[in-house]
């Protein structure tokens, strides 16, 4: 029976894609749960309930809304790029769906144990771009195009930041790896041990150029609701608008995991003692969803010259800084290695 | 050259700002909510409130309305139509009656003008319809609204006649 998964190639094909199905599948109805939690995080810091009528506590609104959307027409514009059109979306779920063969959510439970996962994942949602761009210019429509400009230049403007503080991250680990990480945070100090002490300005700058990489509040100006009405999505209804909208929640939540692994330790325990687990990894995405969540029902949207001032004049600087800052710190092994992971033979 | 203010500077390095807000938000966030959960429970209405119309009665089953035309006459939107003659015993009361409510702009002056308090606007706001059709009531329908809500309109007026 083993054989027959390592031996044959129809096997190993079954095998891998039984392990995709297994991630997929989890990853979506745990992500129909957050859309739900980020709905209610919002409604309550606005004192109202969100939804609570589909189901106990509302919990099956959206499975609700996801029948809503696929039973809709789809309504393709006149002047539309047909083909671009519907591919726009696609591009934009894949994208942001294959990025989650890297990530590990315990000890060895990965899809793709890549020596190169960060780099892998930076890259996978750089490309995600494309999906707007081809969304916002497929339409044939004013104010998709306008969004999708600007998100264009947004998710490029913080990928810079970002790959800087990743480069923060990888001196200090000495690995592109993500199980190579997360073992370099381990430590007799449980939580204290985890990169966000080290590199703990890094861990504000990740998460803000996340929320602006993903498009979320504060710097959801490539949909701004009050401006470009929805921005590239404006043409889209049904399905296609659906795989946008997964697409983008789904990064959302790659970015909570990015946070988890690269600055709360994965799957590591905070409390010595403690076993790790997935459970660990499970609970620290949530808390990052939380701030997510939050930073989007307290914050007021930043104007698109600020945007690119925050990006190219605080964030760019900073990051740049921090790198020459950390790559002092851990050549000369400040602190016992605080800084130099790889130097403790861990 | 240009003066570099260093308190705010750090206030905005420190996320000061962010800090109050998230602050602010959590407050909110374990406070006590104010919806109101619609169907289920419903918001408190004035004894004055100017809902769906409906004709009354008297105790005795006679329909108020005397067709003295005041309501027709009074109404800014020309909502209402009213078409009359004398009954067999000789009282003169309306045959047609008709409120178009796509007109109607709840401002109850029909109400006000009424001499007999026959015409008036009960405290329902929950007659929405499918067609625009439906909307067109007749006399029929107002007479069936009245015998439904009296007893709330019966003790609005009450709760509002010291006011008039």
């Amino acid at each position: 029976m083993v054989e027959f998964f390592t031996e044959t190639s129809i096997g190993a094909v079954l095998l891998i894609l039984g392990q995709s199905l297994l991630l997929i599948v989890p990853l979506l109805v745990a992500l129909a749960f957050l859309l739900l939690v980020d709905r209610k995080v919002w409604a309550a810091v606005q004192m109202r309930k969100g939804p609570n009528v589909v189901g106990p506590f509302g919990l099956l609104q959206s499975f609700a809304d996801f029948l809503k959307y696929i039973v809709k027409e789809v309504v393709v514009p006149a002047g539309a790029d047909r083909s671009v059109f519907f591919l726009a979306p696609m591009i934009s779920f894949v994208m942001a769906v294959i990025a989650w063969a890297v990530i590990p959510f315990a000890d060895g439970w990965v899809l793709a144990d890549l020596n190169v996962a960060l780099l892998y994942v930076f890259a996978v949602s750089s490309l995600e771009v494309y999906g707007v761009i081809m969304g916002g210019w497929a339409s044939n429509s004013k104010y998709p195009f306008l969004g999708s400009l600007r998100s264009a230049a947004q998710m490029i403007s913080y990928e810079v930041s970002i790959g800087l503080i990743i480069v923060g991250i990888i001196i200090s680990t000495g690995s592109l790896n993500f199980g190579a990480i997360v073992a370099a945070q381990d430590g007799d100090f449980g939580l204290f041990n985890w990169y966000w002490l080290p590199h703990f300005p890094m861990l504000f700058l990740f998460l803000i150029s996340a929320m602006a990489e993903t498009n979320r509040p504060p710097f959801d100006l490539p949909e701004a609701e009050s401006e470009l009405v929805a921005g590239y999505q404006v043409e889209y209804s049904s399905t296609p608008f659906l795989l946008f909208m997964i697409g983008e929640y789904v990064a959302i939540v790659l970015m909570c995991a990015l946070v988890s692994l690269m600055f709360f330790g994965g799957w590591l325990s905070p409390i010595p003692g403690l076993p790790d687990g997935v459970l660990w990894m499970v609970l620290k995405m949530f808390f990052v969803f939380f701030i997510f969540a939050m930073v989007k029902a307290i914050t007021p949207r930043y104007r698109y010259d600020q945007l690119m001032r925050l990006g190219w004049k605080v964030f760019l600087p900073l990051s740049l800084a921090w790198v020459v800052i950390v790559a002092f710190l851990a050549k000369f092994e400040v602190l016992g290695g605080f800084w130099a992971r790889w130097t403790l033979g861990v | 050259m240009t003066q570099i203010d260093y308190t705010r500077t750090a206030k905005y390095f420190l996320l000061q700002d962010f800090a109050k807000g998230m602050k602010l938000g959590l407050k909110y966030f374990f406070g006590s909510k104010a919806t109101v959960n619609y169907p289920h429970e419903k918001g408190p209405l004035s004894a004055r409130f100017r809902g769906e119309h409906a004709l009354r009665r008297y105790p005795s089953g006679e329909e108020r309305c005397i067709a003295c035309k005041l309501c027709e006459a009074v109404c800014p939107a020309q909502a209402i139509t009213i078409d009359a003659e004398p009954r067999e015993d000789g009282s003169r009361r309306t045959t047609r009656y008709d409120i178009d409510m796509t007109k109607c702009i709840y401002c109850g002056f029909c109400q006000e003008a009424c001499p007999v308090d026959a015409i008036v606007e009960g405290p329902n706001f929950e007659y929405s319809t499918e067609t625009r059709e439906e909307l067109y009531y007749d006399k029929e329908k107002l007479l069936a609204n009245g015998d439904r809500w009296e007893a709330e309109i019966a003790r609005n007026l009450e709760l509002d006649a010291p006011y008039r």
